[in-house]
C-alpha cells in the first residue's frame, strides 16, 4: 500500500464530494447561464460548461481506485486488473467530438442571427417571439 | 415569476444528481472478473490485448468494437462543417476574400514558421500511434488544425488550397466507408477486422484499426482547418 492509497482512504468522503460535487456544480452552473443570460454568445458558452461538467462526472463514474490508463504499453501487458473502466472515456472522446460540432454549429447562427438584427441580445431579436 | 421557475428547475436538478451520485462510491473496482467478463469493460480489457493485440483499449473499443458509431461521430463532424459553411456562405466577389487580422510582430512571425512543421510532425506521430499510445485520429487531426490556426491568424497571406483539403476529406471519408464495406463483403459483417493482426506493441499491428484512424485524423484535420479558415473570414458588420 503506497502513500496515495493512504491519502485516498483517509479523505475518501472528501475526494468523493469534491469531484462529484465539482462536476454537478459545473452542470448546475451551465444550465443556469443558459437559462438566466440574454446574450447569445454567453449562452453558448453556459451549454458547453454544461457539457464540459457532464464529461467530468462520467469520467469520474469511470476511475477505479489507484487504477492505471488503460493502455498496454511495454512493460504492462499483464496489468489489466489495476486498469480503469475503458468505455466511459471512450463514449466521453465522442461526446467531446460532438459537443465542438454543436458548439461551431450554434455559434455559426449567433453569427447569423447578429448580421441580421444587428443585436446579439435574445430580448431584443422580436421577430423570433410569437 | 420566471426566476422562480428557473430556480425550481435548477434545484430539482441539483437535488436529482446528488441523490444518484450519493450511492455511487467514487473509485470502486465496478468492472468484475476479468477473466469471466460479466461485463463490456472486462470483455473488452480482455479482448484488445489478446484477440486485436491493441495496447490502447480505448482505440479498440472507438475504432473496432463501436466503429459503426464512430463512422456515426464522423458524419456528425462532417455535416456541421457543412452546416457551418452553408449558414456562413457569401458570394466571393461580394467582399474581397482577407482576413481581418492586426499585423503580427515579427517574433510572433518567426515562432509561427518555426512551431508550425513540428506541431504537423506532432499530429501525425499522434494518430500513426493512436493504437499504441495514448491520442488517435481525432486528437491529432485537433493538433494539426491548431498548427494551422497559428498560421492563420499570423499571416495575413497564408491561405489553405481549398479544393486539395476538400479532396483530403472526400478520399478520407469514403475510405472510411470502404474498409468497412471491404469488411462486409471479404468477412461478412460490416467493419470487421482482418483476421491478421500483429503483435501486441508493434506499430503495424490490430489489423486495420491503425489504417481507420489515420483516415479519422487526415478527416478531422481537414475539416477542423475549413471551420476555423470560414470563421476567421467573417467580415465586422459594417455601420
Amino acid at each position: 500500500m503506497n502513500e496515495f492509497q493512504e491519502i485516498f482512504i483517509k479523505y475518501k468522503d472528501l475526494i468523493t464530494l469534491a469531484v462529484y460535487g465539482s462536476a454537478i456544480m459545473l452542470i448546475v452552473i451551465g444550465l443556469y447561464a443558459a437559462l438566466v443570460k440574454k446574450h447569445l454568445v454567453k449562452i453558448v458558452i453556459g451549454l458547453s460548461i454544461m457539457e464540459a461538467g457532464v464529461n467530468l462526472l462520467f469520467v469520474a463514474v469511470g476511475y477505479i481506485q489507484n487504477g492505471t490508463a488503460p493502455i498496454f504499453s511495454p512493460g504492462n501487458e499483464n496489468s489489466a486488473a489495476k486498469m480503469v473502466d475503458p468505455v466511459p472515456q471512450a463514449l466521453v472522446l465522442t461526446a467531446i467530438v460532438i459537443g465542438f460540432a454543436v458548439t461551431a454549429l450554434a455559434l455559426s447562427l449567433v453569427i447569423r442571427l447578429y448580421k441580421h438584427h444587428h443585436t446579439a441580445n435574445i430580448d431584443q431579436i422580436k421577430s423570433l417571439k410569437w | 415569476m420566471k426566476k422562480l421557475i428557473i430556480f425550481i428547475t435548477v434545484a430539482v436538478l441539483t437535488y436529482t444528481l446528488a441523490v444518484t451520485f450519493k450511492d455511487i462510491p467514487f473509485g470502486e473496482n465496478r468492472i468484475g472478473d476479468l477473466n469471466n467478463p460479466g461485463t463490456v469493460s472486462a470483455y473488452y480489457l480482455q479482448k484488445a490485448p489478446e484477440d486485436l493485440h491493441v495496447s490502447n483499449t480505448i482505440t479498440a473499443v472507438v475504432v473496432n468494437f463501436r466503429g459503426f458509431d464512430t463512422l456515426g461521430e464522423v458524419t456528425v463532424l462532417f455535416l456541421a462543417a457543412t452546416g457551418l459553411a452553408s449558414i456562413l456562405y457569401r458570394k466571393e466577389d461580394e467582399e474581397e476574400d482577407e482576413r481581418i487580422t492586426l499585423k503580427s510582430s515579427s517574433l510572433v512571425r518567426t515562432g509561427a514558421k518555426i512551431l508550425f512543421p513540428l506541431m504537423l510532425v506532432l499530429g501525425l506521430y499522434v494518430f500513426i500511434h493512436g493504437h499504441l499510445t495514448p491520442g488517435g485520429g481525432f486528437q491529432g487531426g485537433a493538433i494539426i488544425a491548431t498548427g494551422f490556426l497559428l498560421m492563420l491568424i499570423t499571416y495575413k497571406r497564408f491561405n489553405t488550397n481549398h479544393n486539395v483539403m476538400v479532396w483530403l476529406e472526400s478520399i478520407a471519408g469514403l475510405a472510411f466507408v470502404g474498409i468497412g464495406l471491404f469488411g462486409l463483403f471479404r468477412y461478412g459483417s460490416f467493419l470487421q477486422n482482418t483476421g491478421w493482426t500483429g503483435n501486441l506493441n508493434d506499430l503495424v499491428s490490430g489489423g486495420l484499426i491503425p489504417l481507420i484512424y489515420i483516415f479519422i485524423g487526415i478527416k478531422v484535420g481537414t475539416e477542423l482547418t475549413n471551420v476555423l479558415d470560414i470563421l476567421l473570414k467573417i467580415k465586422p458588420r459594417k455601420n
